[in-house]
């Protein structure tokens, strides 16, 4: 076997070249104070990797234009094999990378491993961490949903703040200022064609000047003999890579990436705030005010990069030990504080978004075309506890038909006296489930599973207050008042509980009657009432 | 490590080098399936379809004739990925009784070509190939290898439903009973 091996690996040498390649590669001489400090460049090649593989299944399923890209994230994410898990992983991934990058930059510039004949592999690096900025500031507007569609409106205008070349750099993104389809076809072209060669290429040429170099050496070193990168440093390397893909692998399966509303671009109150990583520029840019706003926008982050590719060429002393680079740490600290309170500011000065529902796009939405008589069958079967027998696709109790699997089959009549017998509902309610679970197709299936409590218990208010006696909802009801349809976009969530309250003092002479329910109560119907789709079928 | 060594610090390095090596090739094989087998199942594995194909009323049975076959044009929604799809179809539809109908896809089995009925040889005829099917949809003669393709139908009152659209999976498959695999409502 070993022969066989052998041979085979000479055919190859002899043909190809490769393994000897692949040895001389993995066989370089590393200095002696190598260890767990340098494991972050392996590991961010790792992530990119990971970034490509997830990319390009993603692509599989996905339509990149404005009209299709919504509907096509919405289906990987709903209906494709294992595609949630995909479009974590590329989702955290992006985050993960720019931890790493970072930690990867810090470590070589608190050694000083930059220093001479390394500056060009430094300022190499200085433009990979600025690529895989760009990846994610693209990748943001993929998703097509409000958030994408904010945050890239915000960027494209700061673009076009650059003093002298900003017009020109908001028609390279495609429109002035204005986020469209050429936008979008741009964004697009740029995360998928531009940037993976451009990336890959840069790489290659990092990797190719570290090795050209080697790895940048400790002035513990001196006389003291080289190692073999493989196999104690890969190992190291390795160990690095399994612990970060742990991480993004819970990360991918354990936190739901969000997927908003479709982007609605005459939506005025909705409040962008960009990715975690970007939101100490944002507020950077927020204490720069009138015509001063360039500063914050281009002028200090340009002045960044620059001082950052030019950090070589400022600090060329000797080599020192780690520990005595006291400077180099100082920088490293205060640039953490910086950023950290930067970033907290940010956080902390977003305000609650007051009328937006946290709605989760990504999960089917079937329960929101429901008539709210239909939806407070839902509430019904969960008071009832239905589901402890009766699962839905395998949720709940077994011991009973799954409806989701198994059509009901019985009348109407036998329907309504085993619901009777089997729960504690009044004849009413009874009526309700049993008329309900007698028509169960597929939406009414998909809301028994995927409704949130708000939206049941919202219904239960709603037919409890018989609003339908004047309102429609989804195209049951009457037209006395307004269709409640698109409530959300007409009016904000305070006044519409304030009406509830006091409908004389927002709306004088509306013959809507005052409603003094619990605030838990009103709370919970305008929630409802601001989750229904603008279109109700 | 010094270049002489003590025979025991050797076999020592080389215990700690195999370590080294079988968690580096153990540690990457279980990233590539963590990595591998999800992106199988994504590529592989049909996802659960959310939207069935529903019944689509076609017609109203009492305007059929007993045995008279005839074509009925509908719209059905087709779920292509992410997009539904609105498209017109058509069934020839025979009243087998009063409350028995058979609906037929419109494609012969052979090659995909349209057929009609031919009133006088009472039968349907593939203008293509010549294949020759009975009332009852089985291949009389030409080169259609399988009967005609059925449609699970459903009749509610008098409105005709139509479902899926099944291949008949048996060469030799006669007439099946005209509701099977129905629901009877």
């Amino acid at each position: 076997m070993r022969r066989h091996w052998e041979g085979l690996n000479n055919w190859l040498d002899h043909r190809t070249g490769l393994p000897a390649a692949i040895r001389h590669f993995l066989y370089e001489d590393v200095p002696a104070s190598a260890g767990w400090h340098q494991v972050f460049g392996s590991v961010a090649l790792f992530l990119i990797l990971v970034q490509f593989f997830t990319g390009i299944m993603l692509a599989f399923n996905y339509a990149p234009t404005p009209g299709e890209a919504y509907n096509s994230l919405r289906y990987i994410l709903t209906e494709v094999t294992a595609g949630r898990l995909m479009r974590g992983l590329h989702h955290w991934g992006a985050s993960m990378i720019i931890v790493v990058v970072v930690l990867h930059m810090v470590q070589v510039f608190l050694w000083g491993a930059y220093k001479k004949p390394r500056e060009a592999t430094w300022m190499v690096g200085v433009v990979l961490l600025l690529l895989t900025l760009a990846y994610g500031l693209t990748g943001y507007l993929l998703p097509w949903d409000n958030r994408a569609y904010w945050g890239t409106v915000v960027t494209t205008q700061i673009a076009a703040m650059a003093p002298g070349l900003g017009q020109y750099a908001s028609r390279l993104l495609g429109g002035d200022g204005a986020v469209g389809v050429v936008t979008f076809a741009r964004f697009y072209a740029l995360h998928v064609l531009l940037l993976p060669p451009a990336t890959l290429l840069l790489i290659g040429f990092h990797v190719y000047l570290v090795r050209k170099h080697g790895v940048a050496p400790a002035p513990s070193d001196a006389g003291r003999p080289k190692k073999k990168f493989y196999p104690e440093q890969v190992f190291k390397d390795t160990i690095g890579i399994f612990a970060a893909f742990a991480i993004l692998f819970v990360l991918a399966i354990a936190v739901r990436v969000p997927l908003e509303q479709l982007a609605d671009p005459t939506d005025t109150s909705y409040i962008p705030r960009p990715e975690w990583y970007f939101l100490f520029l944002f507020q950077t840019l927020k204490l720069f005010e009138g015509p001063l706003e360039v500063v914050g926008a281009v002028v200090l982050p340009g002045l960044a990069v620059l001082t950052l590719l030019l950090v070589p060429f400022l600090d060329r002393g000797q080599v020192l030990r780690v520990t005595k680079r006291t400077t180099a740490i100082a920088i490293v600290l205060f640039g953490a504080i910086g950023w950290a309170g930067l970033t907290t500011a940010a956080v902390v000065t977003t305000p609650k978004e007051a009328r937006t529902v946290e709605v989760d796009y990504s999960a089917p939405t079937d329960w929101m075309q429901l008539t709210p008589e239909e939806t407070t069958a839902v509430a019904y079967f969960r008071q009832a506890d239905c589901d402890s027998c009766h699962g839905i696709n395998g949720k709940g109790g077994s011991s009973a038909s799954d409806f989701a699997k198994v059509p009901v089959r019985k009348d109407a009549a036998w329907v309504a006296s085993h619901v009777q017998r089997s729960s504690k509902l009044n004849a009413a309610q009874v009526g309700i489930v049993a008329g309900f679970v007698g028509k169960l197709n597929e939406r009414s299936i998909s809301a028994l599973e995927n409704a949130p409590e708000f939206a049941a218990q919202g219904a239960v208010i709603y037919q409890a207050n018989h609003c339908s006696t004047c309102h429609t909802v989804n195209g049951v009801g009457m037209k006395v008042g307004p269709v409640l349809n698109g409530l959300a976009k007409r009016q904000s969530r305070s006044w519409v509980i304030g009406h509830f309250i006091d409908a004389q003092k927002l709306a004088p002479g509306t013959i809507m009657p005052t409603y003094k329910l619990p605030v838990k109560d009103l709370d919970t119907l305008t929630t409802y009432l601001f989750s229904l789709p603008e279109n109700g079928q | 490590m010094e270049d002489v060594q003590p025979q025991s610090e050797v076999s020592a390095t080389s215990t700690r080098r195999r370590f080294h090596i079988g968690a580096i090739y153990g540690l990457m094989t279980a990233i590539s399936a963590a990595l591998g087998l999800p992106a199988l199942a994504y590529l592989l594995v049909p996802g659960k379809a959310r939207k069935k194909q529903d019944w689509i009323e076609v017609g109203d049975i009492t305007r059929l004739t007993l045995n008279v076959p005839v074509e009925l044009a509908f719209r059905r929604n087709r779920v292509d990925g992410w997009k539904t799809l609105s498209e017109k179809s058509t069934a020839w539809v025979v009243k087998t009784s009063d409350t028995q109908v058979t609906a037929f896809g419109p494609q012969c089995t052979h090659l995909g070509c349209a057929y009609h009925w031919e009133q006088e040889g009472n039968h349907f005829l593939c203008p293509c190939h010549t294949s020759v099917f009975s009332i009852d949809g089985k291949v009389e003669a030409g080169p259609a290898p399988r009967p005609l393709d059925r449609y699970d139908t459903k009749i509610d009152g008098t409105r005709l439903l139509l479902g899926k659209l099944r291949v008949a999976t048996e060469p030799s498959a006669g007439l099946r009973r005209p509701c099977d695999g129905a629901q009877r409502s």
